[in-house]
């Protein structure tokens, strides 16, 4: 059988969410029973500097870390972050990115990360459901019905 | 059941489910969520001021009987080295497991160190997982290899294993806890030089005996590939090879010292081209080169930096064209509001000579401050300061300044003030403690100078003023320096002014934390009554 892995690079600064929105994509995997494997630095992000974490998953994943150039997707949670991250992004790779999101709609600015992973959801096989359960599962229930919103915002299917 | 772990949750998940007495460390990324992993679980820990007493500590609990896990970053084990050298010809009586968490790369760091080299020279076992799950299992094959030789066993941990989420298995009960009774048997553990060369020798014989188990039941892993090119890896380099070199035959090592050195005479002998990938130091090499094995170094720049898939490839290919340079990011700041500003600002204006020291407020380096000359280490900021103080000319002397924090002050920084108290230099000295009531930049651990534990309930409170004045610091000052500048300003003036010692406090919490701490200490009010 042919191994096929989806990467997955998701930016942005320290603080925007950039962490969680990936254990979202990571954990949203996981429960679908494939391999995943998801990486990260921190320690200064917390300190508002650029931030980027990969995920990839498929049938056997071996290096948690995305390639230069051969990520299939690259999320990014700033626009001024995108000439950044941009060598990430396989030739044939799509951008997913801020200024493609209508903020005023969101409910907070806060939710730009949900948004985008809504996005991101029309490119991948998960269910919109499967996609609301990670996120309830990685956020705290207060956040959900905003994140819901945001997530239907990014996938175009405006709730 | 299988669940997404990092290799830090992974580790403490391990030592909670072999019931590990004690978790301890000082905070460090990236090794910090091990302790606080193991406390989430219900495992109990504490965090220790510095490494060494950490590792003190976890001696003191594996001699008694308990099992100990004791956790630092890379550096950390530089300060935690005097225990486990000597440590490493005791027998401890339960499992003494050292977690050191290297940063290739310095993602997080002050130094790329590779710390391989301390199992050598502690000749302790080491291992090196590569993934979470492995994480789990070897910290469970370290606490049994350090329980049936009676030895301190390093796990070796990266900035990738660490901080990378992969699925893990766990086990129910692994490693059933024996009833255990202290007697008392100086012979293995007071080490006076009598006892301590016999004990050096058993510990010898115990690595022999350790590498003949590896070489027969140990963690080698041996993927037949292609005879063409044999591949000799550890760690997060594994995974690196195996999707960089999907063809390639591998001899992946779990045990990283002592080596199975039959075992990689053998897989070299099977390939026509025996390459060894591995991130930082040439260690592997330097180790099988030593025991008269023929094996291909990885080319010098790769030495530099994390490796990753890309970098394998051109490694494989002995491609050292230059590599594509990554954009600058947004290089991380001191927060909005963080009251490090007004200190570094008011530094910058007075054109201090600045010894810094490790926390956030290493950024005080960067711009619109720029305020800092040097730092090097946890606690060097007031003796490195001191050292400046006796050499430069008087003009140049009276405006050196020492910077440190809180945690670091507890940490190492107090021997500085011994230091200072016992050599004062002609100029006098001056002594910035930016004290915001927590260990920030590691993301928000109580230390001794809090008043709380790693579990936010309260305990006993070193107050750094009465310390100071205690010891004989002649001018002890603490300010709100952001609610009152101009006075701290001339507070720094004129403390540079004067021939004397002198120690300014400037306490105001760190902004990220200050409404956690409300709470903590509202609980621990609550829970007094």
């Amino acid at each position: 059988m042919q191994n096929r892995v989806t990467n997955i690079v998701i930016a942005g600064l320290g603080g925007q969410g950039v962490l969680s929105a990936t254990d979202i994509v990571a954990d949203v995997a996981f429960a679908a029973g494939l391999e995943v494997k998801k990486s990260e630095v921190h320690g200064m992000s917390q300190r508002g500097g650029s931030v980027s974490s990969d995920v990839r998953y498929g049938t056997q994943v071996f290096s948690p870390m995305v390639s230069r150039g051969e990520a299939d997707f690259l999320v990014v949670t700033a626009t001024d972050q995108v000439p950044v991250n941009q060598a990430a992004l396989s030739p044939n790779g799509v951008l997913i990115e801020e200024s493609q999101i209508d903020a005023s709609k969101l409910t907070t600015k806060k939710a730009i990360n949900v948004a985008l992973l809504g996005k991101l959801s029309r490119h991948l096989e998960f269910t919109p459901e499967a996609w609301l359960e990670a996120i309830r599962r990685n956020f705290p229930e207060k956040l959900y019905e905003g994140n819901e919103k945001a997530f239907y915002l990014g996938r175009g299917e405006g709730a | 059941m299988k669940v997404l772990l990092n290799g830090d949750e992974a580790v403490a998940a391990a030592a909670f489910d072999a019931g590990v007495t004690l978790g301890t460390g000082y905070p460090g990324t990236p090794s910090t969520e091990i302790v606080e992993t193991f406390e989430d679980l219900g495992g109990k820990s504490q965090w220790a001021p510095n490494e060494k007493v950490a590792l003190e500590v976890g001696l003191g609990v594996a001699y008694a009987g308990g099992r100990a896990i004791v956790t630092m970053k890379h550096v950390g084990m530089n300060v935690a080295a005097d225990p486990l050298l000597t440590g490493a010809y005791t027998d401890v009586n339960r499992a003494l497991i050292v977690v050191s968490a290297d940063d290739p790369g310095m993602a997080s760091s002050q130094n790329e160190q590779d710390n391989r080299r301390y199992a050598v020279a502690a000749a302790v076992p080491m291992f090196e997982p590569s993934d979470s799950q492995e994480a789990y299992d070897f910290t469970l094959l370290a606490i049994e290899v350090s329980e049936r030789w009676h030895v301190p066993v390093m796990l070796r941990m990266t900035t990738r294993v660490c901080h990378s989420k992969t699925a893990v298995e766990r086990r129910e009960n692994p490693l059933p806890v024996e009833p255990f009774d202290y007697t008392k048997n100086p012979r293995v553990r007071a080490m006076v030089p009598a006892y301590a060369r016999i004990q050096h020798k058993k510990l010898r014989g115990k690595l022999r005996e350790i590498a003949k188990w590896c070489e027969e039941s140990g963690p080698i892993t041996r993927i037949e590939g292609s005879k063409k090119l044999g591949i000799i890896t550890s760690g997060i380099s594994y995974q690196h090879v195996r999707d960089a070199a999907p063809e390639a035959s591998v001899l992946k090592l779990g045990l990283t010292y002592p080596l199975p050195i039959d075992s990689i005479r053998k897989f070299a002998a099977s390939v026509d081209r025996c390459l060894v990938v591995e991130e930082g130091d040439p260690y592997l090499v330097e180790q099988i080169r030593n025991g008269g094995i023929q094996v291909e170094d990885k080319l010098e720049n790769f030495r530099y930096g994390e490796l990753n898939i890309d970098r394998v490839r051109r490694l494989i290919a002995l491609d050292d064209s230059p590599e594509a340079e990554q954009v600058p990011g947004k290089p991380p700041a001191l927060c909005p509001g963080c009251p490090h500003r007004t200190a570094f600002e008011v530094l910058r204006d007075l054109k201090c000579i600045v010894a810094n020291d490790i926390g956030c407020y290493g950024l005080g380096v960067l711009p619109p401050f720029e305020a800092v000359d040097l730092s090097v280490c946890m606690g060097s900021a007031i003796p490195v300061g001191l050292g400046m103080r006796h050499t430069l000319p008087t003009e140049q002397a009276k405006r050196v300044v020492s910077v440190l924090g809180d945690s670091t002050f507890m940490h190492t920084g107090i021997n500085g003030v011994i230091e200072m108290l016992f050599n004062p230099p002609a100029t006098g000295h001056v002594v910035l403690i930016l004290d915001n009531g927590i260990t920030a930049m590691t993301g928000m651990q109580e230390n001794p100078g809090t008043g709380r534990k790693l579990d936010h309930s309260g305990t006993n409170k070193i107050v750094f003023e009465n310390v100071l004045r205690a010891m004989g610091v002649k001018n002890v000052h603490v300010i709100d320096a952001v609610a009152n500048k101009a006075e701290f300003t001339k507070l720094v003036e004129d403390s540079m002014e004067k021939p004397e010692l002198t120690v300014i406090i400037a306490r105001r919490e760190c902004l990220l934390a200050v409404q956690s701490i409300r709470g903590w200490e509202k609980a621990n009010a609550e829970s007094c009554n």
